[in-house]
Protein backbone atom coordinates (compact mmCIF):
# COMPACT_ATOMS: atom_id res chain seq x y z
CA UNK A 1 0.00 0.00 0.00
CA UNK A 2 2.30 2.80 1.44
CA UNK A 3 5.67 0.39 0.64
CA UNK A 4 6.47 3.11 -2.72
CA UNK A 5 6.27 5.22 -0.04
CA UNK A 6 9.09 3.99 1.84
CA UNK A 7 11.22 2.73 -1.43
CA UNK A 8 10.44 7.01 -2.36
CA UNK A 9 11.96 7.65 1.06
CA UNK A 10 15.04 4.83 0.88
CA UNK A 11 15.46 6.42 -2.91
CA UNK A 12 15.78 10.04 -1.84
CA UNK A 13 17.57 9.63 1.71
CA UNK A 14 19.97 6.49 1.65
CA UNK A 15 21.89 7.28 4.69
CA UNK A 16 19.20 9.11 7.27
CA UNK A 17 16.71 6.06 6.71
CA UNK A 18 18.19 3.67 9.68
CA UNK A 19 15.38 1.28 9.58
CA UNK A 20 12.27 0.02 8.04
CA UNK A 21 9.69 -1.88 9.09
CA UNK A 22 5.75 -2.76 7.86
CA UNK A 23 4.17 -3.88 11.22
CA UNK A 24 0.86 -5.09 11.19
CA UNK A 25 0.35 -3.31 7.90
CA UNK A 26 1.71 0.19 9.40
CA UNK A 27 4.94 1.39 6.91
CA UNK A 28 7.37 3.03 9.18
CA UNK A 29 10.80 4.18 8.64
CA UNK A 30 13.02 5.35 11.61
CA UNK A 31 14.96 8.19 10.40
CA UNK A 32 18.43 10.43 12.29
CA UNK A 33 17.32 12.85 14.00
CA UNK A 34 19.81 15.31 12.37
CA UNK A 35 17.27 14.90 9.39
CA UNK A 36 13.75 14.28 10.90
CA UNK A 37 12.50 18.16 9.61
CA UNK A 38 14.57 17.42 6.35
CA UNK A 39 12.60 14.04 5.72
CA UNK A 40 9.14 15.66 6.66
CA UNK A 41 9.17 18.39 4.60
CA UNK A 42 10.32 16.24 1.62
CA UNK A 43 7.45 13.97 2.47
CA UNK A 44 4.83 16.84 2.36
CA UNK A 45 6.37 18.27 -0.64
CA UNK A 46 6.68 15.49 -2.95
CA UNK A 47 4.02 15.26 -5.31
CA UNK A 48 4.01 11.46 -5.02
CA UNK A 49 4.26 11.57 -1.28
CA UNK A 50 2.30 14.54 -0.45
CA UNK A 51 1.60 14.08 2.96
CA UNK A 52 -1.01 16.66 3.19
CA UNK A 53 -2.02 15.72 6.96
CA UNK A 54 0.22 15.20 9.81
CA UNK A 55 -2.32 13.05 12.23
CA UNK A 56 -0.19 12.39 15.00
CA UNK A 57 2.70 13.29 16.86
CA UNK A 58 4.13 11.65 20.43
CA UNK A 59 6.92 10.42 21.48
CA UNK A 60 7.61 6.93 23.65
CA UNK A 61 10.40 6.59 26.26
CA UNK A 62 12.56 3.10 26.12
CA UNK A 63 14.42 3.38 29.50
CA UNK A 64 16.80 0.40 28.87
CA UNK A 65 17.41 2.29 25.63
CA UNK A 66 20.22 4.92 24.37
CA UNK A 67 19.09 6.57 22.54
CA UNK A 68 15.92 6.47 25.47
CA UNK A 69 13.43 8.45 23.27
CA UNK A 70 11.62 8.07 20.45
CA UNK A 71 9.18 10.58 18.82
CA UNK A 72 6.58 8.87 16.47
CA UNK A 73 4.85 10.77 13.88
CA UNK A 74 2.16 9.53 11.69
CA UNK A 75 1.44 10.86 7.93
CA UNK A 76 -1.71 10.82 6.08
CA UNK A 77 -1.90 11.91 2.47
CA UNK A 78 -5.78 12.75 2.02
CA UNK A 79 -4.94 13.20 -2.21
CA UNK A 80 -3.29 9.83 -2.33
CA UNK A 81 -4.64 8.12 0.48
CA UNK A 82 -1.75 6.29 2.27
CA UNK A 83 -0.25 6.64 5.72
CA UNK A 84 3.59 6.77 7.23
CA UNK A 85 4.83 6.10 10.27
CA UNK A 86 8.16 8.24 11.13
CA UNK A 87 10.52 7.64 13.99
CA UNK A 88 13.45 9.06 15.16
CA UNK A 89 15.24 8.52 18.38
CA UNK A 90 16.67 11.16 20.68
CA UNK A 91 18.12 11.65 24.46
CA UNK A 92 20.52 9.94 26.52
CA UNK A 93 19.87 7.23 29.34
CA UNK A 94 19.88 10.43 32.00
CA UNK A 95 16.83 11.81 29.93
CA UNK A 96 19.32 15.02 28.70
CA UNK A 97 19.76 15.99 24.97
CA UNK A 98 16.33 15.10 23.80
CA UNK A 99 16.36 17.70 21.13
CA UNK A 100 14.55 17.62 17.39
CA UNK A 101 13.44 20.55 15.11
CA UNK A 102 10.44 21.81 14.93
CA UNK A 103 7.78 20.58 12.35
CA UNK A 104 5.42 24.24 12.95
CA UNK A 105 6.42 25.44 9.98
CA UNK A 106 5.28 22.66 8.04
CA UNK A 107 1.81 21.48 9.43
CA UNK A 108 0.33 24.20 11.78
CA UNK A 109 -1.24 20.92 13.96
CA UNK A 110 2.69 20.03 14.85
CA UNK A 111 1.87 23.26 17.18
CA UNK A 112 0.00 21.73 20.19
CA UNK A 113 1.05 18.53 19.65
CA UNK A 114 4.91 18.95 19.98
CA UNK A 115 3.86 21.60 22.67
CA UNK A 116 1.89 18.40 25.44
CA UNK A 117 5.18 16.31 24.12
CA UNK A 118 7.25 18.41 25.45
CA UNK A 119 5.30 19.08 28.46
CA UNK A 120 5.05 15.39 29.43
CA UNK A 121 8.07 13.44 28.00
CA UNK A 122 10.63 16.71 27.99
CA UNK A 123 11.42 16.57 24.10
CA UNK A 124 12.15 20.16 22.99
CA UNK A 125 11.67 21.11 19.83
CA UNK A 126 13.82 23.47 17.92
CA UNK A 127 12.57 26.38 16.38
CA UNK A 128 9.13 25.80 18.06
CA UNK A 129 7.61 29.44 18.35
CA UNK A 130 5.38 28.88 21.71
CA UNK A 131 7.29 25.95 23.74
CA UNK A 132 4.98 26.25 27.00
CA UNK A 133 3.22 23.25 29.51
CA UNK A 134 -0.28 22.95 27.74
CA UNK A 135 -1.72 19.79 29.89
CA UNK A 136 0.32 20.66 33.10
CA UNK A 137 0.37 23.41 35.17
CA UNK A 138 3.82 25.86 34.88
CA UNK A 139 4.59 25.02 38.61
CA UNK A 140 4.60 21.28 37.37
CA UNK A 141 8.09 19.53 37.91
CA UNK A 142 9.34 16.84 35.59
CA UNK A 143 7.65 15.40 33.07
CA UNK A 144 5.06 12.44 34.07
CA UNK A 145 5.26 10.61 31.00
CA UNK A 146 9.18 9.51 31.37
CA UNK A 147 9.29 5.68 32.94
CA UNK A 148 11.42 7.20 35.69
CA UNK A 149 8.57 9.71 36.66
CA UNK A 150 6.96 7.41 39.62
CA UNK A 151 3.29 7.20 39.11
CA UNK A 152 2.56 7.77 42.62
CA UNK A 153 4.09 11.03 43.16
CA UNK A 154 2.12 13.79 43.35
CA UNK A 155 2.79 17.47 43.16
CA UNK A 156 -0.55 19.60 44.42
CA UNK A 157 -0.85 22.81 43.92
CA UNK A 158 -3.14 22.94 47.01
CA UNK A 159 -1.92 21.15 49.88
CA UNK A 160 -4.69 17.71 50.53
CA UNK A 161 -6.91 18.17 53.80
CA UNK A 162 -6.73 16.99 57.15
CA UNK A 163 -10.15 16.51 58.47
CA UNK A 164 -10.37 14.93 61.77
CA UNK A 165 -13.27 12.09 61.50
CA UNK A 166 -13.41 12.51 58.12
CA UNK A 167 -12.43 9.59 55.74
CA UNK A 168 -12.20 11.36 52.12
CA UNK A 169 -12.23 15.53 51.86
CA UNK A 170 -11.40 16.67 48.12
CA UNK A 171 -8.64 17.25 47.72
CA UNK A 172 -7.97 13.27 47.48
CA UNK A 173 -4.90 11.91 48.31
CA UNK A 174 -2.55 10.10 45.85
CA UNK A 175 -3.20 6.40 46.77
CA UNK A 176 -6.97 6.33 46.28
CA UNK A 177 -8.26 4.80 43.58
CA UNK A 178 -5.98 2.13 41.41
CA UNK A 179 -6.43 -0.22 44.41
CA UNK A 180 -5.41 -2.99 41.69
CA UNK A 181 -2.59 -0.49 40.00
CA UNK A 182 0.49 -2.57 38.63
CA UNK A 183 3.94 -0.63 38.66
CA UNK A 184 5.22 -1.19 35.38
CA UNK A 185 8.75 -0.32 37.00
CA UNK A 186 8.25 -1.08 40.27
CA UNK A 187 12.14 -1.07 40.45
CA UNK A 188 12.00 2.30 40.58
CA UNK A 189 9.35 2.86 43.59
CA UNK A 190 11.60 0.01 45.15
CA UNK A 191 15.27 2.64 44.98
CA UNK A 192 12.77 5.83 46.45
CA UNK B 1 -23.14 65.92 42.69
CA UNK B 2 -21.56 67.48 39.00
CA UNK B 3 -24.21 68.50 36.69
CA UNK B 4 -25.11 66.22 33.99
CA UNK B 5 -24.91 68.63 30.91
CA UNK B 6 -21.69 69.70 31.11
CA UNK B 7 -20.20 70.64 28.00
CA UNK B 8 -16.97 68.33 27.90
CA UNK B 9 -14.57 69.26 24.44
CA UNK B 10 -14.08 65.90 23.00
CA UNK B 11 -10.22 66.36 23.42
CA UNK B 12 -10.97 65.85 26.94
CA UNK B 13 -12.77 62.64 27.00
CA UNK B 14 -10.06 60.39 27.59
CA UNK B 15 -11.04 56.12 26.58
CA UNK B 16 -8.15 53.93 26.93
CA UNK B 17 -7.04 53.03 23.10
CA UNK B 18 -4.74 50.24 24.35
CA UNK B 19 -6.14 46.74 23.79
CA UNK B 20 -8.01 45.12 26.82
CA UNK B 21 -6.99 41.47 28.22
CA UNK B 22 -9.99 39.55 28.79
CA UNK B 23 -10.24 36.11 30.72
CA UNK B 24 -13.25 33.80 29.79
CA UNK B 25 -13.14 30.49 31.41
CA UNK B 26 -12.35 28.18 32.49
CA UNK B 27 -15.44 28.50 35.22
CA UNK B 28 -17.50 29.72 32.11
CA UNK B 29 -20.73 28.26 30.81
CA UNK B 30 -19.72 28.38 27.49
CA UNK B 31 -16.35 26.92 27.96
CA UNK B 32 -17.64 23.91 29.49
CA UNK B 33 -15.70 24.10 32.79
CA UNK B 34 -12.70 23.15 31.06
CA UNK B 35 -10.68 25.64 29.04
CA UNK B 36 -9.57 29.28 29.30
CA UNK B 37 -9.15 31.76 26.41
CA UNK B 38 -7.20 34.75 27.07
CA UNK B 39 -7.93 37.21 24.65
CA UNK B 40 -6.79 40.45 24.05
CA UNK B 41 -9.48 42.92 22.51
CA UNK B 42 -9.34 46.05 20.42
CA UNK B 43 -13.57 46.86 21.30
CA UNK B 44 -15.08 43.89 21.08
CA UNK B 45 -12.64 42.53 18.29
CA UNK B 46 -10.66 39.93 19.07
CA UNK B 47 -6.85 40.80 18.12
CA UNK B 48 -4.91 37.66 19.90
CA UNK B 49 -6.38 34.57 21.71
CA UNK B 50 -4.51 32.50 23.61
CA UNK B 51 -6.30 28.49 24.53
CA UNK B 52 -5.56 27.24 27.39
CA UNK B 53 -6.07 23.79 27.92
CA UNK B 54 -5.51 20.76 30.60
CA UNK B 55 -7.90 21.52 32.88
CA UNK B 56 -8.96 18.38 32.64
CA UNK B 57 -5.90 16.27 32.28
CA UNK B 58 -6.07 13.07 34.42
CA UNK B 59 -2.73 11.30 33.13
CA UNK B 60 -4.48 8.73 31.20
CA UNK B 61 -1.80 7.58 29.41
CA UNK B 62 0.21 7.32 32.71
CA UNK B 63 -2.55 5.61 34.16
CA UNK B 64 -3.12 2.76 30.99
CA UNK B 65 0.50 1.88 31.82
CA UNK B 66 -0.10 0.93 35.14
CA UNK B 67 -3.18 -2.08 34.48
CA UNK B 68 -3.58 -4.68 31.83
CA UNK B 69 -5.02 -4.36 28.28
CA UNK B 70 -8.75 -4.87 29.84
CA UNK B 71 -7.94 -2.30 32.71
CA UNK B 72 -7.71 0.61 29.96
CA UNK B 73 -11.63 0.09 28.69
CA UNK B 74 -13.01 1.88 31.73
CA UNK B 75 -10.78 5.02 30.97
CA UNK B 76 -11.23 5.19 27.08
CA UNK B 77 -14.90 5.74 28.51
CA UNK B 78 -13.99 8.72 30.25
CA UNK B 79 -12.17 10.66 27.18
CA UNK B 80 -14.90 10.79 24.64
CA UNK B 81 -17.82 10.66 27.45
CA UNK B 82 -20.45 11.87 25.15
CA UNK B 83 -19.72 8.62 22.91
CA UNK B 84 -18.05 5.94 24.95
CA UNK B 85 -18.80 3.39 23.20
CA UNK B 86 -16.71 4.55 20.19
CA UNK B 87 -13.98 4.92 22.27
CA UNK B 88 -14.38 1.11 23.69
CA UNK B 89 -14.86 -0.15 20.16
CA UNK B 90 -11.68 1.99 18.33
CA UNK B 91 -9.11 0.69 21.64
CA UNK B 92 -10.84 -2.91 21.32
CA UNK B 93 -9.89 -2.71 17.56
CA UNK B 94 -6.15 -1.44 17.95
CA UNK B 95 -5.64 -4.38 20.14
CA UNK B 96 -7.33 -6.93 17.46
CA UNK B 97 -5.25 -5.33 15.27
CA UNK B 98 -2.14 -6.03 17.04
CA UNK B 99 -3.17 -9.72 17.92
CA UNK B 100 -3.81 -10.12 14.64
CA UNK B 101 -7.72 -11.51 15.03
CA UNK B 102 -11.18 -10.27 13.86
CA UNK B 103 -14.56 -10.67 15.75
CA UNK B 104 -17.57 -12.73 14.21
CA UNK B 105 -19.26 -10.68 11.90
CA UNK B 106 -22.33 -10.46 14.46
CA UNK B 107 -20.45 -8.56 16.69
CA UNK B 108 -18.70 -6.18 13.84
CA UNK B 109 -22.52 -4.84 13.25
CA UNK B 110 -23.44 -5.09 17.06
CA UNK B 111 -20.18 -2.90 17.53
CA UNK B 112 -21.49 -0.48 14.36
CA UNK B 113 -25.05 -0.49 15.57
CA UNK B 114 -24.24 0.72 19.23
CA UNK B 115 -20.91 3.11 17.69
CA UNK B 116 -23.65 4.88 15.39
CA UNK B 117 -26.07 5.51 18.12
CA UNK B 118 -23.09 7.04 20.40
CA UNK B 119 -22.75 8.93 17.64
CA UNK B 120 -25.80 10.07 17.07
CA UNK B 121 -25.76 11.10 20.98
CA UNK B 122 -22.08 12.90 20.37
CA UNK B 123 -23.73 15.12 17.85
CA UNK B 124 -26.92 15.93 19.47
CA UNK B 125 -25.15 16.85 22.52
CA UNK B 126 -22.79 19.31 20.30
CA UNK B 127 -25.35 21.02 18.09
CA UNK B 128 -28.20 21.01 21.57
CA UNK B 129 -25.29 22.52 23.70
CA UNK B 130 -24.45 24.91 21.17
CA UNK B 131 -28.03 26.04 20.24
CA UNK B 132 -28.40 26.48 23.97
CA UNK B 133 -25.00 28.50 24.61
CA UNK B 134 -26.87 30.64 21.85
CA UNK B 135 -29.71 31.15 23.95
CA UNK B 136 -32.15 28.39 22.73
CA UNK B 137 -32.76 26.71 25.64
CA UNK B 138 -36.19 24.66 24.34
CA UNK B 139 -34.07 22.86 20.97
CA UNK B 140 -31.23 21.49 23.88
CA UNK B 141 -34.43 20.07 25.34
CA UNK B 142 -35.66 18.46 22.04
CA UNK B 143 -32.52 17.33 21.99
CA UNK B 144 -31.55 15.76 24.43
CA UNK B 145 -35.03 14.18 25.26
CA UNK B 146 -33.53 12.23 21.66
CA UNK B 147 -30.53 11.50 23.53
CA UNK B 148 -32.49 10.17 26.25
CA UNK B 149 -34.06 7.45 24.14
CA UNK B 150 -30.33 6.88 23.18
CA UNK B 151 -29.04 6.70 26.73
CA UNK B 152 -31.99 3.95 27.26
CA UNK B 153 -31.27 1.50 25.21
CA UNK B 154 -27.26 1.91 26.19
CA UNK B 155 -28.74 0.79 29.37
CA UNK B 156 -30.93 -2.01 28.21
CA UNK B 157 -28.02 -2.98 26.52
CA UNK B 158 -24.93 -2.36 28.75
CA UNK B 159 -26.42 -1.54 32.46
CA UNK B 160 -24.44 1.82 32.11
CA UNK B 161 -26.46 4.98 30.71
CA UNK B 162 -22.93 7.34 30.50
CA UNK B 163 -19.38 5.25 31.09
CA UNK B 164 -20.60 1.59 29.45
CA UNK B 165 -16.86 0.13 29.72
CA UNK B 166 -18.97 -2.32 27.72
CA UNK B 167 -15.88 -3.16 24.54
CA UNK B 168 -13.93 -6.48 25.29
CA UNK B 169 -10.46 -7.29 23.34
CA UNK B 170 -12.04 -9.82 21.06
CA UNK B 171 -15.70 -9.25 21.39
CA UNK B 172 -18.17 -7.17 23.91
CA UNK B 173 -18.80 -7.97 27.23
CA UNK B 174 -21.89 -9.39 26.54
CA UNK B 175 -24.13 -10.28 23.57
CA UNK B 176 -27.25 -8.81 22.39
CA UNK B 177 -30.56 -8.26 24.38
CA UNK B 178 -33.30 -10.14 22.43
CA UNK B 179 -35.42 -7.01 21.40
CA UNK B 180 -32.05 -5.25 20.29
CA UNK B 181 -33.10 -5.22 17.05
CA UNK B 182 -36.87 -3.65 17.27
CA UNK B 183 -35.54 -1.07 20.20
CA UNK B 184 -32.26 -0.11 17.97
CA UNK B 185 -35.22 0.63 15.09
CA UNK B 186 -37.54 2.18 17.44
CA UNK B 187 -34.85 4.36 18.72
CA UNK B 188 -33.51 5.89 15.23
CA UNK B 189 -37.22 6.35 13.89
CA UNK B 190 -37.90 8.39 16.95
CA UNK B 191 -34.76 10.17 17.02
CA UNK B 192 -35.27 11.17 13.48
CA UNK B 193 -38.46 12.70 14.67
CA UNK B 194 -37.40 14.71 17.33
CA UNK B 195 -34.38 16.39 15.26
CA UNK B 196 -36.34 17.12 12.51
CA UNK B 197 -38.69 18.78 14.78
CA UNK B 198 -35.62 20.71 16.39
CA UNK B 199 -34.53 22.17 12.66
CA UNK B 200 -37.51 23.43 12.71
CA UNK B 201 -37.23 25.48 15.50
CA UNK B 202 -33.79 26.74 14.87
CA UNK B 203 -33.12 27.03 11.07
CA UNK B 204 -35.95 29.13 10.42
CA UNK B 205 -34.87 31.14 13.12
CA UNK B 206 -33.66 34.48 12.10
CA UNK B 207 -31.62 35.17 15.09
CA UNK B 208 -29.82 32.22 15.52
CA UNK B 209 -29.23 31.78 11.91
CA UNK B 210 -27.40 35.42 12.12
CA UNK B 211 -25.07 34.05 14.88
CA UNK B 212 -23.86 31.54 12.60
CA UNK B 213 -23.59 32.69 8.99
CA UNK B 214 -20.14 33.48 8.12
CA UNK B 215 -18.76 33.28 11.88
CA UNK B 216 -15.42 31.23 12.19
CA UNK B 217 -14.93 30.30 8.84
CA UNK B 218 -12.06 28.18 8.42
CA UNK B 219 -10.71 27.19 4.41
CA UNK B 220 -9.87 23.82 3.96
CA UNK B 221 -6.13 23.90 3.54
CA UNK B 222 -6.18 25.69 7.05
CA UNK B 223 -7.77 22.72 8.30
CA UNK B 224 -6.04 20.06 7.01
CA UNK B 225 -2.96 21.92 7.95
CA UNK B 226 -4.32 22.56 11.43
CA UNK B 227 -5.12 17.98 11.33
CA UNK B 228 -8.79 18.71 11.80
CA UNK B 229 -10.95 15.87 11.18
CA UNK B 230 -14.58 14.67 11.46
CA UNK B 231 -17.34 17.07 11.21
CA UNK B 232 -15.24 20.15 11.20
CA UNK B 233 -13.35 19.46 8.29
CA UNK B 234 -16.22 17.67 6.00
CA UNK B 235 -17.70 21.37 7.27
CA UNK B 236 -14.68 22.87 5.82
CA UNK B 237 -15.56 20.72 2.02
CA UNK B 238 -12.80 18.09 2.58
CA UNK B 239 -14.86 14.82 2.25
CA UNK B 240 -12.76 12.80 4.74
CA UNK B 241 -14.32 9.98 7.04
CA UNK B 242 -12.62 7.03 7.99
CA UNK B 243 -15.80 4.83 7.34
CA UNK B 244 -15.32 5.55 3.74
CA UNK B 245 -11.66 5.89 3.28
CA UNK B 246 -10.70 2.91 5.02
CA UNK B 247 -13.64 1.31 5.90
CA UNK B 248 -13.01 -0.93 9.23
CA UNK B 249 -15.56 -3.61 10.78
CA UNK B 250 -18.34 -3.59 7.99
CA UNK B 251 -18.52 -0.03 7.08
CA UNK B 252 -17.69 -1.07 3.65
CA UNK B 253 -21.15 -3.02 3.23
CA UNK B 254 -23.22 0.13 4.21
CA UNK B 255 -24.96 2.58 2.05
CA UNK B 256 -24.24 5.54 3.47
CA UNK B 257 -23.62 9.76 2.39
CA UNK B 258 -20.43 11.44 3.77
CA UNK B 259 -22.15 15.15 3.77
CA UNK B 260 -19.81 17.91 3.06
CA UNK B 261 -20.15 21.66 3.57
CA UNK B 262 -18.99 24.65 1.62
CA UNK B 263 -17.92 27.66 3.14
CA UNK B 264 -16.82 25.95 6.54
CA UNK B 265 -18.54 28.23 8.55
CA UNK B 266 -20.06 27.82 12.44
CA UNK B 267 -23.90 27.08 10.20
CA UNK B 268 -21.74 24.27 8.36
CA UNK B 269 -20.51 22.46 11.42
CA UNK B 270 -23.94 22.79 12.62
CA UNK B 271 -25.83 21.13 9.65
CA UNK B 272 -23.34 18.95 8.62
CA UNK B 273 -23.70 17.09 12.46
CA UNK B 274 -27.52 16.68 11.68
CA UNK B 275 -27.22 15.60 8.74
CA UNK B 276 -24.54 13.02 10.38
CA UNK B 277 -27.55 11.74 12.39
CA UNK B 278 -29.30 10.74 9.65
CA UNK B 279 -26.40 9.04 8.20
CA UNK B 280 -26.36 7.38 10.87
CA UNK B 281 -30.11 5.85 10.62
CA UNK B 282 -29.23 4.95 7.83
CA UNK B 283 -26.44 2.58 8.79
CA UNK B 284 -28.69 1.40 11.73
CA UNK B 285 -31.07 0.02 9.39
CA UNK B 286 -28.70 -1.38 7.51
CA UNK B 287 -26.90 -3.01 10.16
CA UNK B 288 -30.15 -3.90 11.72
CA UNK B 289 -30.85 -6.31 8.73
CA UNK B 290 -27.68 -7.56 8.31
CA UNK B 291 -27.05 -8.49 11.27
CA UNK B 292 -27.56 -12.43 12.05
CA UNK B 293 -29.71 -13.26 14.62
CA UNK B 294 -27.77 -16.69 16.40
CA UNK B 295 -24.10 -16.61 15.89
CA UNK B 296 -21.04 -16.14 18.76
CA UNK B 297 -20.04 -12.58 19.67
CA UNK B 298 -16.63 -13.04 20.72
CA UNK B 299 -13.59 -14.84 19.18
CA UNK B 300 -13.30 -18.33 20.54
CA UNK B 301 -9.91 -17.95 21.67
CA UNK B 302 -9.38 -18.92 25.21
CA UNK B 303 -6.32 -16.82 25.66
CA UNK B 304 -8.04 -13.91 24.60
CA UNK B 305 -11.49 -13.86 26.12
CA UNK B 306 -12.98 -14.60 29.60
CA UNK B 307 -14.66 -17.98 30.11
CA UNK B 308 -18.20 -18.11 30.46
CA UNK B 309 -19.05 -17.87 34.10
CA UNK B 310 -20.52 -21.93 34.46
CA UNK B 311 -17.25 -22.78 33.35
CA UNK B 312 -14.94 -21.02 35.62
CA UNK B 313 -17.23 -21.90 38.89
CA UNK B 314 -17.25 -25.92 37.63
CA UNK B 315 -14.14 -26.48 35.14
CA UNK B 316 -10.23 -26.21 36.81
CA UNK B 317 -9.36 -25.04 32.65
CA UNK B 318 -11.86 -22.24 33.11
CA UNK B 319 -10.66 -21.25 36.58
CA UNK B 320 -7.22 -21.23 35.44
CA UNK B 321 -8.41 -19.11 31.87
CA UNK B 322 -9.93 -16.63 34.20
CA UNK B 323 -7.58 -16.35 36.63
CA UNK B 324 -4.73 -16.02 34.06
CA UNK B 325 -6.51 -13.15 32.23
CA UNK B 326 -8.02 -11.17 35.04
CA UNK B 327 -4.59 -11.40 36.72
CA UNK B 328 -1.81 -11.27 34.32
CA UNK B 329 -3.78 -9.77 31.69
CA UNK B 330 -4.25 -11.07 27.96
CA UNK B 331 -0.74 -10.78 26.17
CA UNK B 332 -0.31 -9.07 23.65
CA UNK B 333 2.96 -9.86 20.98
CA UNK B 334 5.57 -7.20 20.95
CA UNK B 335 5.13 -4.26 18.83
CA UNK B 336 3.47 -1.01 17.85
CA UNK B 337 0.21 -0.29 15.93
CA UNK B 338 -1.86 2.72 14.94
CA UNK B 339 -5.41 1.92 14.82
CA UNK B 340 -8.13 4.54 13.48
CA UNK B 341 -11.58 5.26 12.78
CA UNK B 342 -14.00 7.62 12.89
CA UNK B 343 -14.61 8.99 16.45
CA UNK B 344 -17.24 11.28 17.11
CA UNK B 345 -15.28 14.32 16.53
CA UNK B 346 -13.07 12.85 13.93
CA UNK B 347 -10.18 10.27 13.62
CA UNK B 348 -9.76 8.75 16.85
CA UNK B 349 -6.71 6.37 16.81
CA UNK B 350 -4.09 4.48 19.26
CA UNK B 351 -0.63 4.22 18.68
CA UNK B 352 -0.56 0.99 21.01
CA UNK B 353 2.98 -0.22 22.15
CA UNK B 354 3.65 -3.70 23.96
CA UNK B 355 6.45 -4.88 25.02
CA UNK B 356 4.96 -8.46 25.18
CA UNK B 357 3.35 -8.65 28.35
CA UNK B 358 -0.02 -8.29 29.90
CA UNK B 359 0.79 -4.40 30.55
CA UNK B 360 0.83 -1.83 28.03
CA UNK B 361 3.84 -0.05 27.56
CA UNK B 362 2.56 2.69 25.88
CA UNK B 363 -1.35 3.82 24.94
CA UNK B 364 -1.15 6.98 22.93
CA UNK B 365 -4.66 8.39 21.96
CA UNK B 366 -5.48 10.41 19.45
CA UNK B 367 -7.56 12.74 20.50
CA UNK B 368 -9.59 14.53 17.38
CA UNK B 369 -10.46 17.40 20.23
CA UNK B 370 -7.27 18.13 21.20
CA UNK B 371 -6.47 19.28 17.36
CA UNK B 372 -9.83 20.93 16.74
CA UNK B 373 -9.25 23.15 19.98
CA UNK B 374 -5.64 23.96 18.68
CA UNK B 375 -7.31 25.79 15.87
CA UNK B 376 -9.96 27.74 17.95
CA UNK B 377 -7.41 30.22 18.08
CA UNK B 378 -7.01 30.56 14.45
CA UNK B 379 -10.75 30.52 14.05
CA UNK B 380 -11.94 33.36 16.50
CA UNK B 381 -9.05 35.88 15.73
CA UNK B 382 -10.36 38.45 13.98
CA UNK B 383 -13.95 37.57 15.08
CA UNK B 384 -15.90 39.13 17.62
CA UNK B 385 -16.07 38.43 21.32
CA UNK B 386 -19.78 37.44 21.05
CA UNK B 387 -18.71 35.33 18.29
CA UNK B 388 -16.33 32.83 20.59
CA UNK B 389 -19.35 31.08 21.71
CA UNK B 390 -20.52 29.90 18.68
CA UNK B 391 -17.44 29.16 17.69
CA UNK B 392 -16.42 26.86 20.20
CA UNK B 393 -19.82 25.03 20.54
CA UNK B 394 -19.56 24.61 16.62
CA UNK B 395 -16.18 22.71 17.24
CA UNK B 396 -17.36 20.16 19.96
CA UNK B 397 -14.44 20.31 22.35
CA UNK B 398 -15.07 17.18 24.61
CA UNK B 399 -12.74 18.56 27.62
CA UNK B 400 -11.65 14.53 28.40
CA UNK B 401 -10.62 13.89 25.38
CA UNK B 402 -8.61 17.02 24.73
CA UNK B 403 -7.18 16.88 28.42
CA UNK B 404 -7.25 13.09 28.77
Amino acid sequence: MSQRVLDLLIQRFPQAVLETHAQHGDETAVVEAASWAKVAEFLKASPDISMEMLTDLTAVDYLEREPRFEIVAHFYSLSKGHRLRLKTRVGNAQGEGVEVATLVPLWAAANWMERECYDLFGVRFVGHPDLRRILMYPEFEGHPLRKDYIATRTQPLIEYRDAPNIDKVAPFGFDEGMSFGRQTHQFLTDEE
Amino acid sequence: MEPLDIDLDSAELDIPAEPALLNVGPAHPAMHGTVRIVMELSGETILKADVQVGYLHRGFEKMCERGTWSQVFPYVDRCNYVSPMLNNVAFALACEKMLGVQVPVRCQHYRVILGELARMSDHLTCTGAMAMELGAFTPFLWLIKAREMIWDLMEEETGARLTHSFGRVGGMAKPPTSGFKEHALAVKSQVLEVVAEAEKLLLGNRIFLDRLDNVGVVSAEDAVSLGWTGPCLRASGVAYDVRKAAPYMTYGQYDFEVPVGTRGDCYDRFVIRLEEVRQSARIIEQAVQQMPDEGPIDIDDPRIVLPPKDEVYTTIEGTIQHFKIVMEGLKIPAGEVYSYTEGGNGELGFYLVSDGSGTPYRVRIRPPCFLVTAGLEKVITGEMMSDVVPCFGSLNMIGGECDR
